[in-house]
């Protein structure tokens, strides 16, 4: 197995990404028995910690393991679950599986966008909500299904919506 | 503590076969009652959180301790989430649905202080076990 | 098969096949063919109904009529009395015992039970949390018998007689699949469980390892004895974080009692599992996709041959299982491969875990034997249509599979008949549908979903499924023409012909099969100039004239 890259690269701090959050992402990197096969898991990391995956983290992970910036914005293109753009203070996710969209998920998700102004994975104005659509978060029985953080608001109908958003903007 | 061979397995086995012979048969099993609360995730998005906090706040506020709250899997009644199942030593166990936290109360004033089941809650158990 | 209008269903079960049930079967054939009703009747072995104590037990469908403690003799008045003449045999109807009145229809038996639970059999008895509670039931046994008892051989030809067949939609024989591992000369092979369940509307690998996780652990260990390998990776979603939680807290019990590590039961076989996390791309449920998602890399999926068999993670022999696959495995072993392949269909053995959804009163996960018909799911265990709609079609195999409508509803289900009728097993959601729904949308909601899911790497699959998206965007917003449903057509075929792996092969599957069932629909789309058109505002057509 390969050893951990050792590479000592400077950090892009800025005000939004600040040098506490680069130095927990480099311990746990350091830490790894070994960085082969590993990005995905850096990458989960550095979401938690970061909270979404800017052009500087990924730059900097890349230098970190020696690997070029595309592989690494490659991955993180490749898959759903990262997201290169800041998040709301809530995540607004509605379930577009099966068993949501022939219960009407369609219809909440355009009233959803319609009442916060925004597409799918943008940031409302207030920066409250991001709104995404998911795939089955598997509580079909609840269908449709938002969930707004942890909390889960199962049989949505679109009268409320309004209810919904106002739980949260007060 | 290592195992290391099938019989020590088996030993493990005989020694905590008593902590789930009630759940299957009914059978008497000493003098503890069970609830089964289904905690996966489609239970607790439908609530069994609160069901299960309710259950054991009554229970602690009534110093009841020959109850055991136990929380399980999914019993893949989702139409019907949150589940519970009550199991008293020497009787058939008892499937409920959409038990909220309202319900808690009920359950332990008319079910297992009373005896009674509350017929309009219970959910026919349509399978077998293999 | 097209013509046959009756089934009579024969169990082969354990219980019925030891009260003679084989010779039942064998004279039904001869007499039908005798008759020549050969072509009309099909007449199919099928696993354990529940209801042993009456066996054998035959059932006839669509009539639905139930006939126990059938004796080989009596074959001759069911077929000459019921399929010939349409009269019930009465004297072999099931006897309410209490009200001494016969009952000829399952359903309304009291105590019938459709469903047998083997993967789902600990979910919501036992603590997940408690590897003491697996045990009490049996847990871990399994592996000790395998290991201390069985050869590595005896193993893999116990999984290949039981006749399981890979859970996770492929289908593949899982015994083979273990012995092409096995025969491999390597040091190091890896045994990895796909938990990458993506399918929407499939939730049973979730409710497994939220449920039972021990099962899953053992049952890898087990199949890595089997094929030779030390080091085992469990793939799964990040979206499921209970269920990697429970993995979790199992990992750590099972090596703290040392059912996992070195020398488990005391043998020199050793054996540890690492989590890997999926980030969200449906593509990395493809075998060769989720082993390069596991080594860090975009998940795209690679041309086989070579098979992760021979060359997998990190070009080690590598065989990858799902998980329900595995949930099956700890009883096969114990109870033996007859017992499992006395469930089930010819070719397809043991039972399905399935996630009903949709428009269905009981919305749940079943597990019921091969063989048993779709009408049984959904009207008898899941309760058929909520509001009192009409039932309209039901799709399995998410988004690789079709639609089966009415007309297949008595057909038992099995890998194979799933396939003849344009769809497929899949992981086993199912999504039922009623009379407002719309196919045309329901098939650019799969598509869609393909498109955005498409992993980029083939051509047809990142063009084609982006195509048939914007064509059936046209056909649903009324603005298509005849032709564009002929070009609609064209290209489907040539998507499922020319992609690289089994996601765009099966991709347009769902087009497929509505133009096939609901081609009225798509026609209405275009041509019907008495309704406004528009997305969503299509009306069925038994509705038309009236307000809807």
């Amino acid at each position: 197995m390969t050893k951990p890259q050792t590479i000592s690269v400077t950090k892009p701090v800025s005000e939004d990404l600040p040098e506490e959050k680069f130095n927990e992402l480099e311990s746990f990197i350091d830490h790894l028995e070994t960085t082969k096969g590993a990005l995905i898991e850096i990458l989960h990391k550095a979401q938690d910690i970061f909270g979404y995956l800017p052009r500087d983290v990924q730059l900097y992970i890349a230098r970190k393991l020696g690997i070029p910036g595309a592989e690494v914005f490659g991955v993180v293109s490749f898959y759903s679950y990262f997201t290169t753009k800041p998040r709301g203070k809530h995540t607004l996710s509605i379930c577009m599986g099966t068993a949501c969209f022939v219960r009407g998920a369609d219809k909440v998700i355009e009233k959803f966008k319609e009442k916060l102004g925004v597409e799918s994975n943008e940031i409302t104005e207030d920066g409250l909500f991001t709104l995404r659509d998911v795939r089955c978060i598997g509580a079909c029985g609840l269908a449709p299904v938002v969930t707004v953080g942890d909390k889960v608001y199962g049989r949505v109908k679109e009268e409320d919506i309004d209810e919904i958003i106002k739980a949260y903007r007060g | 503590m290592k195992i290391k061979s099938l019989d020590e397995l088996r030993k493990i086995r005989e020694e905590h076969s008593n902590q789930v012979r009630l759940r299957e048969y009914g059978e008497m099993a000493g003098d503890k009652i069970e609830i089964l609360i289904g905690m996966a995730t489609c239970g607790i998005s439908s609530g069994a959180r609160e069901t299960l906090n309710a259950f054991v706040n009554a229970l602690s506020s009534e110093d009841i301790d020959n109850i055991k709250v136990v929380p399980v899997g999914c019993i893949g009644y989702c139409h019907s989430e949150p589940t519970v199942q009550v199991n008293i030593p020497g009787q058939k166990p008892v499937l409920y649905g959409n038990v909220k936290e309202n319900k808690v109360r009920d359950i332990i004033e008319k079910h297992i202080k009373g005896g009674k089941p509350i017929e309009n809650l219970i959910l026919h158990v349509d399978f077998e076990r293999a | 098969m097209a013509s046959t209008r009756t089934n009579i269903m024969v169990c082969c079960g354990t219980g019925c096949l030891a009260s003679e049930s084989e010779k039942v079967l064998k004279n039904l054939e001869v007499i039908a063919k005798a008759r020549g009703y050969a072509e009309e009747v099909q007449i199919i072995k099928t696993g354990c109904f529940g209801f042993c104590e009456q066996g054998p037990i035959v059932k006839v469908e669509p009539d639905n009529v139930f006939y126990v403690r059938v004796s080989p003799k009596d074959a001759k008045d069911i077929i000459d009395e019921h399929i010939i003449k349409g009269r019930k045999v009465e004297r072999l109807l099931y006897m309410e015992p209490n009200e001494n009145e016969r009952i000829k229809k399952q359903e309304d038996m009291p105590f019938y039970k459709k469903q047998l639970r083997v993967a789902l059999k600990n979910c919501g008895l036992i603590n997940p949390e408690d590897v003491y509670e697996y045990i009490a039931l049996g847990g871990y046994e399994a592996l000790g018998k395998a290991i201390t008892k069985m050869t590595r051989d005896q193993v893999i030809d116990t999984v290949k007689r039981s006749g399981l067949r890979g859970r996770g939609g492929g289908g593949f024989p899982t015994g083979l699949k273990w012995e092409i591992t096995k025969k491999q000369e390597s040091d190091v092979k890896f045994m990895i469980c796909n938990a990458d369940e993506g399918d929407p509307g499939a939730f049973m690998d979730r409710s497994i390892l939220e449920g039972d996780p021990h099962s899953v652990l053992e049952a890898m260990a087990i199949g890595a004895y089997a094929i030779g390998a030390d080091k085992g990776i469990i793939y799964i979603r990040a979206e499921y974080p209970l269920a990697i939680a429970r993995l979790n807290t199992a990992l750590k019990q099972a090596r703290e009692l040392g059912l996992l590590g070195k020398n488990i039961f005391g043998t020199d076989f050793s054996f540890d599992i690492n989590l890997k996390y999926g980030a969200g791309a449906f593509v990395c449920g493809e075998e060769t996709a989720l082993i390069n998602s596991c080594e860090g890399k975009r998940g795209e999926p690679n041309f086989k041959p070579p098979y992760p068999a021979e060359e997998g993670y990190w070009g080690h022999p590598t065989c990858v299982n799902n998980v329900e696959t595995f949930a099956n495995i700890p009883s096969i072993i114990m109870k033996g491969a007859d017992w499992f392949a006395a469930m089930g269909t010819e070719r397809s053995k043991g039972t399905k875990v399935f996630a009903l959804a949709g428009k269905i009163n009981n919305v749940g996960l079943v597990e019921v034997p091969m063989g048993i018909t779709l009408r049984e799911i959904i009207f008898d265990i899941g309760g058929g249509i909520p509001k009192g709609k009409k039932f309209k079609a039901v799709q399995t195999g998410g988004p690789s599979g079709g639609v089966i409508t009415e007309e297949g509803l008595d057909t038992p289900i099995d890998y194979d008949s799933l396939i003849e009728r344009g769809s497929m097993m899949g992981s086993g959601g199912m999504i039922v549908m009623d009379e407002d729904d719309n196919m045309v949308n329901i098939a650019k909601f799969y598509l869609e979903f393909t498109m955005d899911e498409a992993c980029g790497r083939c051509g047809p699959g990142r063009i084609g499924t982006k195509r048939l998206f914007e064509m059936l965007h046209k056909i649903s917003s009324g603005k298509a023409t005849m032709a564009d449903l002929d070009a609609l057509k064209q290209l489907a075929y040539m998507v499922k012909d020319s992609s690289l792996c089994g996601l765009c092969q099966t991709a347009p599957n769902p087009v497929i099969s509505t133009m096939k069932h609901f081609w009225d629909e798509y026609v209405a789309l275009v041509k019907d100039e008495d309704h406004p058109q528009g997305e969503g505002r299509y009306v069925p057509k038994n509705k038309i004239g009236m307000k809807s």
